[in-house]
């Protein structure tokens, strides 16, 4: 058969026959390669995505097994969220979320198709997404205030009733959380501040009458803040307290009954009841809250904004310091340095610091970054904060510092291509036009090699963001309490811990409670992973593009 | 070793004259200059003068080493860390290796267009001011009215007046080759070099740029390396013939093209070698 090919061919050269080939050979290896990236992608986009859309919700009867997680109960409704066929004698087993933890203690359960009585959509079924515990499933019965039963769940207004009471909490939470962590933390600030004075002016040998005037007037201040806090203290009580004044009582298909504080929801819909559209507004609900606002629950519930906030401040701090530095190292190389043994050996180095894996940069970050200059820095400026450490422990400004260490190869070898492919034409003119070898840099050369080092400040972007390891030795953490970038002064916090996608995809799936129940957020995370460095990559390819156009070289 | 010979004494008598012309007329005057990069000499035992506000051109088969003496009086071959020289090159008296004297001033005073135009990334406005600004100069007013009158002078101003703040890369070649002209011109220098400014360009930007030649010898002193004979003959009012980085002829135009001493030049002239 190939035989006969060849003969077809064999008026033609040989060379011909075999270029075919080879084009053959590439095209399938590429089609290969694009092939299982369309998939993986597919894969974790369709995952990812499916998360957010509400499902109906099926309740299903079945005989009482009292040895399995669900005891003696023969109703329970859930989302189906699997269903196999199991080969041998071809029975279709179902995977069923449940939800309801409070009272069933598991997320899912299993069943045979064939076990099941009796299986129905109700339509007053209702799903509950809480702050505690995850969702709730179940009929709901009546609102009830301090005073007693407000509406009942037959009211054709409930539901509109039990939105306004939600909302009307959640917007109390937002005043309660920034009573608590502004106010209240500022008032912990201003303390310890008040602390860390005392403690200097008690560490001197002598006390002036000045400084004991000045203790004394600490004392005083203290006094007053600490009064302060009471106040809001007890405001921010009263308002807990309102959170918890209505209840919404349901019952589960099981047939518990339950009272949940207005304040514990997050959001509620009708699963079976809502069509399209409605359907589509609780997907984009989800989406919001799944960009928007913080974790709960370890993780596995909310939203992951303080993890892509981390992800997007590193990447872009880690950006910062390693052009300027990757370009300063290829100016040096390219333009000064006399090729000899010495920038031999250097280039050498550059080239297989990029093999290094990365964990090893993560251990010499931690011992020369953190131990040694972080702790060096809060031996000379926060020597009153120890034993705590400021800079002596990981923060966003030792990661990024060692990402940029990673990365700095890939933007030297990639501004030196750049600068070499500039025309000496180009160099002779500016210095024959009188500037000097810097100002030809500078001027000339830098901005028409700007392409080029975006290139290379892309492709440590890709390497730096998606990056692990090394973080989880320099200050990367499950759950940040603040943002490495706020409205308090100095906005900037370089100290700070900080969340990261990457992290939070490998502590999901590997380091969670309950990880099966966390998959989903698994796949909405690293889609999201994808889409930011996507998103970061593009945007640098926009920029050279419009810089390419502009320094284009005239086609002659 | 052949050296300035077969000189026209009239116009030997009419050079020393110019000499004796008061402070301030420039001219250039190489002295047994020699040249190498790394171990090969390009240039041998050099010695000719160029006077003020004339235009001098330097043929000679590809190679013989017309560029390299053309960089050498912007000292723009020290770029390479293998050039080497002998001798001396002054202009107006004054050495341009003298330690005193600064390359970057040196390069002020001696402007260059080469044969490659090679505008800046940059706009039409931003080429021209070039030097003025890597001198320091950041004067709008002054900067706009030089750019004017540089473009101007290089014919390009009627052309890009309303587009200054284009890129350059917009422009046609010709044109390029113009602003390249202007980009030169804008610091004021005292001399002009030129190496090959036509030989991208077709014949009617070539008589743009001769005209130019011709309107800018007025107040600068022009040395244009050149392929082509006829442009020689046009535009040069002496002319230097080199062959294997010797100086073999060196003497009015005219006398080259109409009457050589030697056979070589003969030969080149003629088109009969090189
Ligand atoms: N940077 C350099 N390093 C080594 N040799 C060089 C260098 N530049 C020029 N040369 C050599 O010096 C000699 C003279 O070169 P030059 O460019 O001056 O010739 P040219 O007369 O301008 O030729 P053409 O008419 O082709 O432009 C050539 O033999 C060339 O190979
Ligand atoms: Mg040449």
């Amino acid at each position: 058969m190939v035989a006969k090919g060849m003969k077809a061919y064999k008026g033609k050269s040989q060379v011909g026959l075999k270029g075919e080939i080879a084009v053959w050979f590439s095209s399938l290896g590429l089609s290969l390669g694009l092939l299982m990236i369309v998939a993986l992608l597919g894969v974790i986009a369709y995952n990812g995505l499916s998360v957010f859309w509400p499902k109906r919700v099926v309740q299903v009867e079945f005989d009482p097994q009292p040895a399995s997680d669900l005891g003696s109960r023969s109703v329970v409704a859930g989302i189906i969220t699997s269903q196999k066929t199991k080969s041998p004698d071809s029975v279709e087993e179902w995977r069923l979320f449940v939800g309801n933890k409070d009272q069933y203690g598991i997320s899912f359960t299993y069943f045979d198709r064939g076990s099941l009585l009796n299986v129905t959509q109700p339509e007053g079924l209702l799903v509950l997404e809480r702050t505690a515990y995850g969702k709730a499933i179940g009929y709901p019965e009546h609102i009830s205030g301090p005073t007693g039963k407000i509406i009942s769940a037959e009211h054709p207004n409930f539901a509109q009733r039990l939105g306004s009471l939600v909302k009307e909490c959640q917007d109390r939470g937002k005043e309660i959380r920034k009573l608590e962590t502004r106010e209240i933390g500022a008032i912990h600030e201003a303390l310890e501040n008040l602390r860390l004075h005392q403690l200097r002016l008690e560490r001197q040998s002598e006390l002036s009458s000045e400084d004991r005037e000045a203790l004394e007037r600490i004392d005083e201040e203290r006094a007053r803040y600490e009064s302060l806090f009471t106040t809001l203290a007890t405001r921010a009580r009263l308002l807990r307290d309102l959170q918890i004044s209505h209840k919404l009582h349901y019952r589960l298909a099981s047939g518990e009954e339950i009272d949940l504080p207005i304040g514990e929801i997050h959001q509620f819909f009708y699963p079976n009841q809502i069509g399209f559209s409605g359907r589509a507004a609780v997907f984009w609900n989800h989406i919001k809250e799944f960009l928007l606002s913080e974790p709960r629950e370890a993780n596995t519930e909310g939203g992951v904004f303080p993890a892509i906030f981390g992800t997007f401040v590193m990447t872009l701090f880690m950006c910062v310091i390693v052009t300027p530095f990757g370009v300063l190292a290829a100016i040096y190389l390219c333009e000064y340095a006399k090729d000899g043994v010495f920038v031999r050996l250097v280039r050498i180095a550059i080239n297989n610091l990029a093999g290094v894996p990365s964990i090893v940069f993560g251990v010499f970050g931690l011992g020369f970054f953190v131990y040694w200059v972080g702790g060096t820095l809060d031996q000379l400026f926060f020597s009153l904060r120890l034993p705590t450490p400021t800079f002596g422990t990981g923060g966003i400004l030792w990661a990024s510092l060692t990402l940029a260490l990673m990365t700095v190869p890939v933007v030297i070898v990639a501004t030196e291509e750049a600068l070499t492919a500039v025309s000496p034409g180009l160099r002779e003119s500016s210095m024959a036009c009188g500037a000097s070898r810097w100002q030809t840099i500078q001027r000339i050369v830098l901005p028409a090699s700007a392409p080029g080092v975006l290139t290379g400040m892309i492709l440590a972007m890709a390497r730096g963001a998606g990056e692990v390891a090394p973080l989880m030795l320099l200050g990367v953490v499950k759950i940040a309490p603040s943002l490495p970038l706020d409205d308090q002064f100095p906005f900037l916090h370089l100290d700070r811990k900080f969340m990261h996608l990457g992290f939070h995809i490998y502590d999901l799936g590997f380091q969670s409670p309950d990880s099966e129940a966390a998959l989903p957020m698994v796949f909405a995370t690293t889609l999201l992973l994808i889409v930011l460095v996507v998103v970061l990559n593009l945007a640098a390819i926009l920029i050279r593009n419009r810089l390419r156009r502009k320094y284009q070289m005239a086609g002659f | 070793m052949e050296k300035a010979v077969n000189m026209d004494p009239e116009w030997e008598n009419r050079a020393a004259s110019r000499r004796q012309d008061p402070p301030g007329r420039s001219y250039i005057s190489v002295k047994d200059y020699s040249f190498w990069f790394g171990h090969t000499q390009v240039l041998q035992d050099l010695n000719l003068d160029m006077q003020k506000g004339s235009v001098t051109a330097f043929i000679g088969p590809s190679g013989c080493g017309k560029s390299t003496l053309l960089r050498s009086f912007n000292r723009l071959n020290e770029l390479d860390p293998q050039a080497r020289h002998r001798g001396d090159i002054t202009i107006e008296d004054l050495s341009i290796y003298d330690p005193a004297v600064e390359v970057i001033s040196l390069r002020k005073r001696v402007g260059m267009v080469f044969q490659k135009s090679n505008p800046f990334p940059k706009s039409i406005y931003e080429n021209v001011v070039y030097s003025l600004r890597v001198a320091g100069k950041n004067n709008k007013s002054i900067l706009d009215e030089v750019a004017e009158n540089s473009l101007r002078s290089a014919a390009l101003w009627d052309e890009v007046k309303d587009r200054l703040g284009e890129s350059a890369y917009s422009l046609s070649v010709g044109q390029m080759q113009r602003l390249c002209i202007a980009r030169a011109i804008a610091n004021e220098p005292e001399v002009i070099l030129m190496d090959e400014p036509c030989s991208a360009l077709d014949p009617i930007a070539t008589a743009k740029i001769e005209e130019l030649i011709h309107d800018l010898k007025i107040k600068y002193t022009i040395i244009i390396v050149t392929h082509n004979m006829q442009q020689a003959a046009r535009v040069s009012d002496s002319t230097a013939f080199f062959y294997t980085g010797n100086l073999i002829e060196y003497n009015k135009t005219q006398e080259i093209f109409l009457n050589p001493q030697n056979d070589k030049t003969e030969a080149y002239v003629s088109g009969r070698s090189g």
